[in-house]
């Protein structure tokens, strides 16, 4: 070995080995033909798309292995778009490595850097039109310019101030009064205490006069999750105790961390889950979070039974339900 | 014969033994029983609650009590009905072969007859949820597809995942997949709740509901791969390493292929 | 000449004639691009855009964008009667209405997956060869606008069919907006036109994905393709490659042939895809509503690692003074993407600033020959990898019997360790990579075939490597740490010390090496 190893001039490309299709004819009419199979191959996908959205019923089945049932005609436009177009390019391509040159060729780079002249003269032409404006001296324009400038920003800002609605109190009220009777979703039938057998779990609404018309914005922060467990099971403070009526705790289904349904009941741990973010709350500890991101319990709702023994709210919630805002004010 | 002597002293041949002689047991027995089954009411129920009785004791009364009346390792029986024997027996979920975190799925431990015994004898303990007769169970005539989805998304989805795939609960419990269970057995869990999952009641998701819930459960079983295969229908997670392992893959292949000077 | 050829040449005239492009078509053509698999990402990704851009197309002529209340009538059975927005029923009808609907459904899909997966592969090529060195740092940010542009469009196009899975991606974007102190509330309202899920959000979204920021994408794509066109593509070290020229195949025909070929290539292998795996099947997920949810609601696997993040955070929030500062939602969804985005495009100027290299590179780093940078890379990636793994928790937990909360403790523990582990591990592994090459350019490869010395001592037969493979071992420079003092010349301290000693301290740790093997050593070894 010597120092050779590492070329001293190393602006010569060394050379290539020339392809098999360049040295024997034979090699070079297969390539030629390789190429034509796989033109051929592309329009026969071509084929298999026209046929099957022409000649194929859109509920028509096959089997394949693996797959299992597959519809028919989308698995024939689908196949065959794929063959059209991936044969095409897989052609183009072997054409290109077989039998088009393989020379390497050297492109050379020049410096980004502009040359010195170039630079001197534009540094001069830009301070010469800075020069020019003589803001420097003229502190009027230049102070009631930018005052307008700042001005004029914030029109585009306000142009967009009737995308929506002001919040308002929307994120701190629900449509749970006192006395609104608690029904079910969908089903919208008002629940008799006696419905709910220990370890039931049901989803329910506020009444309301027209239950086909409810807004999605209601949906997405009414729904409550009604839970029946023994008396005995609750580790509440007094005030939340009072809150239950006979076993049955009502908690909202929106998750107080990002607002997904919390509705993943376990009935033996008597764990809620959110599939969302896995915040877990614990029912009987009045929905106290224990795992998981969410940082507030889900608020309790206020229930009892009016005089035909419905299960009704017996107050509003007495904190926003969903996830947390700015202008959330909770103690 | 005597290849068969040689395999006597083999380690298997006792439980293989036990196998084959409660097999012939379990067979004389449901010969002998369908006779019993014809015979009218009372009695034939007061001697299925006695032998419920005696195979409860043998098989269920380490872990439940000599009483069903429950015990450390597991809930009382009184008062779960005959529903919920059925489902947790019939599904082989019950005896847990093993104390895991959740009682599955397996081949059941009890025949059919064996199966009914036990859940009389359990409501004869105290009144609970029965088996659905068959004839509550046509869900293709009482259901409805569309609302069974609606309410499938509203109380079920949250577990069983969109379409009925499963999904995870807390601590390595898991809600399974509602594929291929039989409509009876998913009528059983909705009424009766077992292990994790919460009661569904009648009042508030009707009989009629739940048929409902049953036929769209049905219905996504039953459904083809409308575009192509499924890949467990569990959302995008199997999207996206389909998207890196084949789909990036072939294509960094074939940029490998395109690069490479020919030969 | 063939006719063919005569033809082409009356054209070229006829436009030649009229707009006097063959000076610089003629020195466009003689652009070369050089042969590496790793320089096809970036076309995996603008073909992919454009496969986006037809097929988004065809799906606009049936799409309502609307969230107008409407009661399916359509052929699929089990949502038959319900009630449900325009948008979500003209995409059923897309699905099963439309011959090939579906398919370009699905195309529109894998392509986007395909889009952003292809981006990430090709950011890494960029960064782990050193390719956003300088003059390519404007590439680089555009770069990392076209990520972020990739992220906000993918979260918009998964949103428009305005089923259970998008509508429930949608009330945590809501959840985050939000979260913003002070006009977070505001924003919120204004974007959905109301509270969530408002009136407007599905034709505002769907303005801005088909038109705002698929109009910014092909600005910035075209920007960053003229970038490489005029500062002409990296290359790999090899003989005859320099940093003065680049060496590789001429744009016609071959070039053409086959980046034109792959076009295709590309588009074949997403229409596969699409013909046989099924990708968001929206008819299965149902219409929207708030109240309801599926387990395992994940988003799309490029958002998977913030999902991943915000899973993972504690459980914290400040109240006081009427107000309510949500850092588990802040500080996941905001602030950690803020500082990695921010960080990733500042990175070429942080690391000229380490090693106080101010020169052009055109010649691409081996990996291995810059630890820091590659460990650095490893340990994101190992990040987000981290990251990605709890996004799918309930995923992996189902199917491989594991449980939610250890996942999520390995993730909250290994989200502080594993980054760090990775970047040592990964150094040391450079470095012993390094020290391979050295051993291999002084000793050659081994043969395995074993010799026996007269005095009876066996030695393995090494055979001396390539002269071409001897020259890229060697190619690479490697400087030294920058030398800083804290006091000028005349003894004065100078300003920003601290600034000072973090720059010693990272450019000292940025030139570890081993020892390139020098002449005075192969002249030995020749002795031997």
């Amino acid at each position: 070995m010597s120092n050779e190893l590492i070329p001293s001039d190393n602006s010569a490309i060394p050379v290539h080995a020339p392809r098999a299709t360049d040295i024997n004819p034979k090699a070079e009419k297969r390539a030629e033909q390789q190429v034509a199979i796989l033109f051929a191959l592309s329009g026969i996908g071509s084929l298999l798309l026209i046929y099957s959205y022409i000649y194929v019923a859109n509920d028509v089945f096959i089997f394949i292995p693996i797959m299992g049932d597959q519809n028919a005609q989308q698995l024939g436009i689908g196949i065959g778009m794929a063959m059209s177009l991936f044969f095409l390019g897989i052609a183009a391509i072997h054409w290109a490595k077989t039998l088009m040159s393989d020379k390497e060729v050297v492109n050379h780079r020049h410096e980004f850097r502009s040359s010195d002249s170039d630079r001197e003269e534009f540094v001069k032409t830009v301070k010469e039109g800075v020069a020019g404006v003589e803001l420097g001296r003229r502190k009027l324009i230049k102070r009631s310019l930018g005052a307008a400038l700042a001005l004029f920003a914030l029109p585009p800002v306000l142009l967009l101030r009737d995308l929506g609605p002001l919040p308002k109190k929307q994120l701190e009220t629900t449509n749970w009064k006192a006395g609104t009777r608690l029904v079910t979703d969908p089903g919208n039938r008002p629940i008799l205490a006696s419905d709910l057998e220990v370890g039931a779990v049901v989803q329910v609404l506020p009444a309301v006069e027209h239950p086909d018309e409810r807004a999605l914005s209601d949906i997405a922060k009414d729904p409550v999750l009604l839970i029946r467990l023994r008396p005995e099971d609750f580790q509440l403070t007094p005030q939340k105790f009072a809150m239950t009526h006979d076993g049955i705790i009502a908690f909202s289904k929106i998750c107080s961390h990002m607002g997904c349904a919390v509705a993943l009941y376990e009935q033996q741990t008597k764990h809620l889950l959110c599939p969302c973010h896995q915040s877990t709350f614990d029912v009987t500890r009045g929905a106290k979070v224990i795992f998981g991101p969410a940082a507030r319990p889900l608020p309790q709702l206020d229930i009892t039974v009016d005089a035909q023994g419905y299960l009704v709210a017996r107050a509003a919630f007495n904190e926003p339900v969903g996830p947390s805002f700015w202008e959330r004010n909770s103690q | 014969m005597k290849r068969l002597s040689r395999y006597r002293r083999h380690k298997a041949a006792g439980p293989l033994l036990l196998i084959f002689a409660l097999l012939a047991i379990g067979t004389t027995f449901s010969v002998a029983s369908a006779t019993v089954k014809s015979a009218p009411t009372a009695f034939a129920r007061t001697a299925a609650i006695e032998e419920g009785k005696q195979i409860f004791l043998k098989g269920c009364s380490s872990c439940h009590g000599l009483n069903a009346q429950g015990g450390a390792v597991a809930p009382s029986l009184i008062g779960v009905g005959a529903a919920s024997v059925d489902f947790q027996v019939g599904t082989g979920r019950m005896p847990m072969a093993d104390m895991s975190t959740q009682a599955m799925r397996k081949k059941p431990v009890y025949d059919a007859q064996e199966t009914a015994a036990l859940a009389a004898y359990v409501a004869s303990l105290a009144p609970g949820p029965a088996v659905p007769e068959d004839s509550a169970l046509n869900y293709q005539r009482d259901g409805s597809t569309a609302e069974g989805g609606e309410l499938f998304r509203n109380n079920c989805a949250m577990c069983h995942n969109f379409a009925g795939q499963g999904g995870a609960l807390t601590e390595g419990k898991y809600a399974p997949t509602l594929m291929g269970v039989e409509p009876k057995y998913i009528y059983e869990a909705l009424i009766t709740g077992p292990q994790s999952m919460p009661v569904f009641s009648d009042k508030t998701i009707t009989p009629a509901e739940k048929l409902s819930l049953i036929k769209w459960i049905k219905s996504a079983e039953a459904e083809p791969n409308l575009g192509g295969a499924t890949m467990g229908r569990i959302g995008p997670v199997t999207e996206g390493l389909l998207v890196w392992i084949l789909g990036m893959g072939l294509l960094i292949g074939i940029a490998v292929w395109l690069t490479t000077r020919a030969r | 000449m063939t006719s063919v050829e005569n033809k082409l040449g009356n054209a070229a005239n006829f436009v030649d004639e009229r707009i006097g492009a063959a000076g610089w078509v003629k020195k466009s053509l003689n652009k070369v691009f050089p042969d590496h698999w790793s320089f096809m990402l970036g076309e995996v990704c603008m073909y992919s855009f454009i496969i986006l851009l037809l097929s988004g197309t065809f799906l606009t002529f049936w799409f309502d964008p609307s969230q107008r209340d409407v009661i399916y009538q359509g052929v699929y059975e089990p949502l038959k009667g319900l009630k449900m927005s325009a948008a979500y029923a003209s995409t059923l009808d897309i699905s099963f209405e439309v011959r090939g609907g579906l398919l370009m459904r699905q195309i529109h899909h894998w392509a986007a997956n395909i889009f952003m997966a292809a981006i990430v592969a090709h950011l890494l090529r960029v960064f782990f060869t050193g390719a956003f060195r300088k003059p390519r740092e404007f590439n680089w940010i555009l770069g990392i606008l076209l990520l972020t542009l990739g992220f906000v469009e993918g979260l918009f196009g998964y949103s428009l069919p305005d089923d259970l899975l998008s509508g429930t991606g949608l009330r945590i974007t809501s959840a985050i907006i939000q979260a913003i102190p002070v006009v977070g509330t505001y924003i919120s309202f204004f974007l959905f036109g109301g509270a969530f899920p408002g009136v407007g959000f599905i034709p505002r979204i769907f303005t801005l994905h088909v038109l705002l920021i698929p109009g910014a994408f092909l600005a910035v794509i075209t920007i960053h393709v003229m970038l490489v066109w005029y500062q002409k593509h990296t290359q790999f070290p090899g003989v005859g490659r320099t940093e003065k020229n680049v060496v590789g195949h001429p744009i016609l025909p071959v070039y053409m042939a086959k980046a034109g070929g792959f076009f295709f290539v590309v588009f074949g292998v997403i229409a596969f895809l699409s013909a046989v795996a099924s990708i968001n099947p929206i008819w299965l997920y149902g219409p929207y509503t708030p109240g309801q949810i599926s387990a395992g609601s994940q988003p799309d696997w490029y958002m998977g690692w913030l999902d991943g993040l915000v899973r993972m955070a504690p459980p914290l929030e400040t109240h006081a003074f009427g107000h309510t500062i949500s850092w588990n939602i802040l500080i996941p969804a905001l602030i950690v993407p803020g500082i990695v985005f921010t960080g990733m495009a500042l990175y070429p100027f942080i690391e000229s600033w380490i090693t106080g290299d101010k020169r052009e590179h055109h010649l691409l780093d081996r990996p291995r020959n810059v630890p820091n940078r590659t460990a650095l890379g490893v340990m994101s990636v190992t990040f987000v990898m981290v990251a990605l793994i709890n996004g799918g928790n309930d995923i992996l937990a189902t199917n491989f019997a594991l449980s939610i909360n250890q996942i999520m403790w390995f993730s909250r523990i290994g989200i502080f360790v594993l980054p760090p582990l990775a970047f040592v591990i990964t150094k040391r592994l450079c470095l012993s990579l390094q020290r391979a090459d050295r051993d291999l350019l002084l000793h050659g490869t081994e043969t395995g075939r074993l010799l026996r010395l007269p005095h009876g001592e066996f030695v393995e037969v090494h055979a001396p490597i390539s002269a071409e493979k001897a020259f890229i071992l060697q190619s690479h420079e490697q400087s030294a740490a920058l030398e800083i003092d804290d006091v000028d010349s005349r003894g004065v301290r100078r300003p920003g010390s601290i600034k000072n000693k973090l720059q010693r301290r990272l450019s000292k740790a940025h030139a570890v090496a081993v020892p390139k093997v020098t002449e005075q050593e192969l002249k030995e070894i020749e002795h031997h």
